[in-house]
């Protein structure tokens, strides 16, 4: 704004118009898009860098909180430095080059058609497809042996698609954690996924029986395969309790980091 | 208005002329941003910092602005600047941004903002209308803060986030009220304010606009 004023100076003429004439009318919105959109475009420019910071350090916060080794005031990017990001292929639970880690996040925001695939049925609510390629997490121990692997996951509650990641031990059964990263759920009834005492209850869970079904459930009720599998719904959020029941089974199962669980459990990453 | 002084201008929008309570304009995001007192704050600020620069952006302009575009001029500057305090929200405050989202956006439709621009920016020098953006900025702000105390105390047991009411959840005794936690509540609320203040000033009831007519009954 300040550019208009201090063209006062040198358009004496340009200023004494009546400002009803159709000149002055033009010129004034000109002038005026001109140095609003110099404004608004040097303010994006200039602070997308910290932004993509933010996203990327409350992503990999996110990481740090579902396996268990957050705490408040660490330098999270040397935290998340133990982690190992792999590209995976959900269809052969294998690790792919393919693509770089570094860009990869960018490909998985932009739709690509070759990382999509339609989904006959969508349990999840995922709008009728997933992407094939997953960037997850292994976190591994002093020897080197797999300690957890965080796997992110996504689906529809109530209102909203809810994000988040869940960690696993290094049979690929046995739940770590789970957490959403972002959700918007009714504020006390489902919002309450993000409640600390509500994904406590996660810990320890099971997701498959010894013969290999899959038995995780979030229901109000124990279901016959017994506790190991089961956490408790929230109160008063039947549909976002449902929705998290039906993405964590999808993503689980075949559809999802199935084939990887499997070879996880086999010894085979 | 003209005799206003610089400090009637900040302390009126307070109570005597308040933007939401009398005025009854931006009702749209005090019912969105108040449901915890830490956004609630954020988005005062923000309000104010936004009316008071487009007020006085608007001042410096209004000789200039042709009267046939001059809303579209305002819509422009004040666009501009909440899309800055966005960016700038997205970059210092990530948090607060993220439960923010839509509504900083929505600043933009602020009737307090456009309000202020049409009514007194228009017509007034830059720092008068500066001190008047401000001023109802904090008059906006301060309603936001009490509705904010009433829904966070009351709707999660807290206060800025630390917990005051230990919530039956998280293993206390305080059962808390999640009507408040809705948007709809704060329509009570403000509701339930704008009684209290009315009958404290009874200058600020309007008078009615219509007379209920007695009507014998058949």
């Amino acid at each position: 704004m300040s550019d208009t004023n201090a063209s006062k100076g040198f358009i004496r003429r340009f200023l004494d118009m009546p400002p009803d004439s159709t000149v002055k009318t033009v010129t004034v919105a000109v002038v005026l898009c001109l140095v609003a959109s110099m404004v608004v475009s040097a303010a994006a420019v200039s602070l997308r860098p910290v932004q993509d910071m933010n996203r990327l350090r409350d992503k990999q916060r996110n990481v740090l909180e579902v396996a268990g080794v957050y705490e408040p005031g660490m330098d999270i990017a040397e935290a998340f430095s133990n982690f190992e990001p792999h590209v995976l292929e959900l269809a052969t639970g294998a690790f792919t080059d393919q693509y770089d880690i570094a860009t990869f996040e960018e490909l998985a925001t932009s739709n690509d058609p070759a990382i999509v695939r339609a989904l006959d049925e969508d349990p999840a609510g995922l709008g009728g497809k997933q992407q094939i390629f997953q960037m997850v997490y292994i976190l591994r121990d002093d020897a080197g042996e797999i300690d957890k692997v965080v796997l992110p996951i996504e689906g529809y509650g109530l209102w909203s698609t809810l994000y988040g990641f869940i960690a696993l031990e290094e049979n690929g059964n046995d739940i770590y954690g789970l957490q959403f990263y972002q959700q918007g759920e009714t504020p006390g009834l489902g919002a309450e996924v993000d409640n600390p005492r509500w994904k406590a209850l996660w810990n320890g869970k099971k997701l498959r029986d010894e013969d290999g079904t899959l038995q995780i459930t979030v229901a109000k009720q124990a279901p016959a395969a017994g506790q190991d599998y089961y956490i408790d719904a929230l109160a008063g959020a039947t549909l976002t309790s449902r929705g998290v029941d039906n993405l964590v089974r999808f993503w689980m199962g075949e559809q999802g980091y199935g084939p990887f669980l499997e070879r996880l459990k086999a010894g085979e990453i | 208005m003209a005799q206003q002084t610089r400090k009637s201008q900040l302390v009126d929008p307070l109570i005597d002329n308040n933007p939401i309570t009398l005025q009854v304009l931006g009702i749209c995001s005090a019912l969105a941003v108040t449901s915890s007192l830490k956004v609630a704050l954020v988005m005062a600020i923000a309000v104010t910092l936004v009316t008071a620069f487009s007020s006085m952006f608007i001042s410096m302009l209004r000789n200039q602005i042709p009267s046939s575009i001059r809303i579209i001029v305002q819509m422009v500057i004040i666009a501009s600047l909440v899309i800055v305090v966005d960016q700038m929200l997205k970059a210092y405050a990530y948090e607060i941004s993220k439960t923010l989202s839509v509504f900083v956006g929505l600043i933009i439709t602020n009737c307090i903002v456009m309000g202020r621009a049409e009514a007194f920016a228009m017509s007034n020098p830059p720092v008068a209308s500066f001190v008047d953006g401000i001023g109802n900025g904090a008059g906006y702000g301060l309603i936001l803060m009490v509705v904010g105390v009433i829904r966070e105390l009351f709707g999660s047991g807290s206060l800025f986030g630390i917990t005051i009411l230990p919530t039956v959840n998280n293993g206390g005794w305080y059962v808390p009220n999640g009507l408040l936690l809705l948007p709809p509540s704060a329509f009570f609320v403000i509701g339930l304010l704008i009684w209290a203040i009315r009958t404290w000033k009874p200058g600020q009831v309007e008078e009615r606009e219509y007379k209920i007519q007695s009507v014998e009954a058949h």
